[in-house]
């Protein structure tokens, strides 16, 4: 039980390091395979998220929407050229049940403009839920919970 | 006072002619100009959003909010009147309530333990007869004296609005007819929230208003629709500004004259180019009101924002936070009787506002851009002609009339601010 744990976790690690690594560096076409196709991705505040309101700022309930989002971000939206740098807590392993993890990580995401200073753009948790499928990894639920309800000027890249 | 009154509007922002055409550039710059609002508009005779009626329904029950930069307590009493207040202490300003909303039977001051029953009369002075005969406060302290500083409120469809002006007119006839008419077709039974978050924009408050009474920008800036092309329709619709020029309401439907032979005609020609929602249950909604109207957006001067994009709903607040910072602060609402597949459809919805919204995200930015390029600037103005010269109600939606509208009602406010 508990060298699978460990396991896990570093499996859940690689998967966090990875997914990270397709955000900070514009990979953003990739993001949308790190989930399943009826998954669901919501960024939340702390404030919503303790009062039990369901709205996301970003709400995706399928990977189709996902992609989407990426095709919008790249085609549609303006906004000035940015980047993210994540940096990820050591997951903690809530539950293992039927092949289902429940794991929960602290992220800091530091946003740099192309113009401008490095600032802390958004602090908090990822609460998952992550699927074991044939030895690969998915997101079934990713739920970001900022800790902060204030966002500057705008949340274009997904967190 | 009237001294430094007088200083400010001795340096306020001057206006080249009574034209609502040419607004200077440091109207949205300049600090003189920003302690003259806080007279004249955030002190003077206008109304206020400050919170929903929903948010407070117990008794006990407060939400602390803002006219302006000044924290405002509101409150539901025992007797379920809403009260509100101005969240500071009357003893030596410390900030009554720190937390955004509560619960509560008295408001007590950290500090020094003053405390204040929900109406926001003073109750209870800490050792005010002293400790064995010394100290104390003197006997002529009368606590009766020194009730918080009150707020008149009123209640429309849900909405509370809060002002310094006991003067101010009652809000229907501030909104006129037909934007009342418009807040009701909305707010027509009770909200619940969905939920909230603040976007902070990196310009004055104004340039945001200015950007949500503009329809001209709408399809120009946010290229959502067009890029996925879900906005190929003819849309009828107008724009309503209330005679005072501060309200407006700008709406579009879709034109249902349209035969559906046409609409797919019209996608059989596109079919070959450009992208496609992989999934459009997106966008998926229901004509809620029964009206086919698709878009309303709507603003109560100064800083309020009722929006309905198809079945996202919200109200927004804009607060000044100095010269060249502003929040927006969304709140997202539905129906309390609004079923499970509405939950769901408000939410997936939800994606086209906010601060990662669809097609609200570039009003972020774009804002900063205008306040970025005026740095400095004292001697140009932006030009306000797009569909005339005046603040009238009209069909066409390429028009900046409800900009001049703002501009009409703030000039009315500040120029002719008494000192």
């Amino acid at each position: 039980m508990i060298q699978n744990e460990t396991e896990y976790q570093f499996r859940v690690q690689n998967l966090n390091a990875r997914y990270a690594s397709t955000i900070d560096n514009d990979h953003l076409e990739d993001w949308p395979d790190y989930f399943t196709e009826d998954c669901l991705y919501r960024i939340t505040t702390k404030e919503d998220f303790d009062e039990g309101l369901s709205l996301g700022i970003i709400y995706a309930t399928t990977k189709n929407m996902l992609i989407d989002r990426v095709t919008s971000l790249r085609d549609a939206n303006i906004y000035e050229a940015q980047n993210y740098r994540h940096i990820l807590s050591i997951p903690i392993i809530l539950s293992y049940k039927s092949s289902i993890l429940k794991v929960e990580t602290n992220f800091l995401v530091i946003r740099t403009m192309h113009d401008s200073d490095s600032i802390i753009f958004a602090a908090g948790r990822y609460l998952d839920q992550i699927i074991d499928v044939d030895s690969d990894l998915y997101f079934l639920e990713r739920t970001v919970v900022t800790d902060s309800r204030r966002f500057d000027t705008l949340l274009a890249i997904p967190l | 006072m009237q001294v430094v009154r007088q200083t400010l509007n001795d340096t306020s922002v001057k206006w080249p002619s009574d034209s609502l055409t040419s607004i200077p550039y440091d109207l949205f710059t300049s600090k003189a100009q920003y302690e003259l609002e806080k007279e004249a508009i955030y002190k003077g005779r206008a109304w206020h959003y400050l919170c929903l009626d929903v948010e407070i329904s117990n008794p006990g029950d407060y939400v602390v909010s803002h006219i302006g930069e000044v924290s405002i307590i509101v409150v539901r009493n025992k007797q379920k009147i809403i009260n509100a207040m101005v969240n500071r202490c009357v003893h030596r300003g410390a900030m009554l309530c720190q937390k955004r909303s509560g619960s509560t039977h008295k408001f007590a001051c950290v500090y020094h333990a003053w405390s204040y029953d929900l109406e926001g009369n003073l109750t209870n002075v800490a050792f005010s007869k002293g400790v064995k005969g010394q100290g104390g406060m003197p006997d002529d302290f009368n606590k009766e004296d020194h009730p918080l500083r009150r707020i008149k409120i009123t209640k429309f469809c849900g909405l509370i609005f809060g002002s310094f002006d006991e003067a101010v007119p009652d809000i229907e006839t501030y909104l006129g007819p037909d934007v009342s008419a418009k807040v009701k077709r909305v707010l027509n039974r009770e909200v619940k929230v969905i939920g909230r978050n603040t976007q902070v924009l990196p310009n004055n408050w104004k340039i945001y208003m200015e950007n949500v009474k503009d329809s001209y920008h709408a399809s120009i800036l946010h290229l959502f629709f067009t890029t996925f092309r879900l906005n190929r329709l003819t849309q009828s619709g107008g724009i309503i500004v209330d005679e005072s020029g501060g309200n407006h309401v700008s709406f579009s439907k879709l034109d249902k004259d349209l035969s559906n032979k046409e609409y797919e005609a019209d996608d059989v020609r596109s079919a070959n180019n450009k992208v496609k929602l992989a999934d459009p249950n997106l966008l998926e909604g229901i004509d809620e009101f029964d009206d086919g109207i698709t878009l309303q957006i709507l603003t109560i001067f100064p800083g309020f924002v009722l929006q309905q994009v198809r079945n996202s709903l919200a109200v927004r607040q804009v607060l000044p936070k100095g010269t060249d910072q502003s929040d927006l602060v969304w709140t997202y609402i539905g129906f309390k009787d609004d079923d499970e597949e509405m939950d769901a459809r408000r939410l997936r919805q939800a994606n086209l506002v906010g601060p990662a919204g669809y097609i609200s995200m570039e009003d972020g930015v774009v804002g900063g851009f205008v306040q970025r390029a005026i740095k400095g600037v004292t001697e140009d103005f932006s030009i306000v002609k797009m569909g005339g010269e005046q603040a009238n109600s009209m069909e066409s939606r390429v028009t900046e009339s409800p900009v001049r509208g703002f501009w009409k009602k703030y000039r009315m406010l500040t120029e002719n601010f008494n000192l």
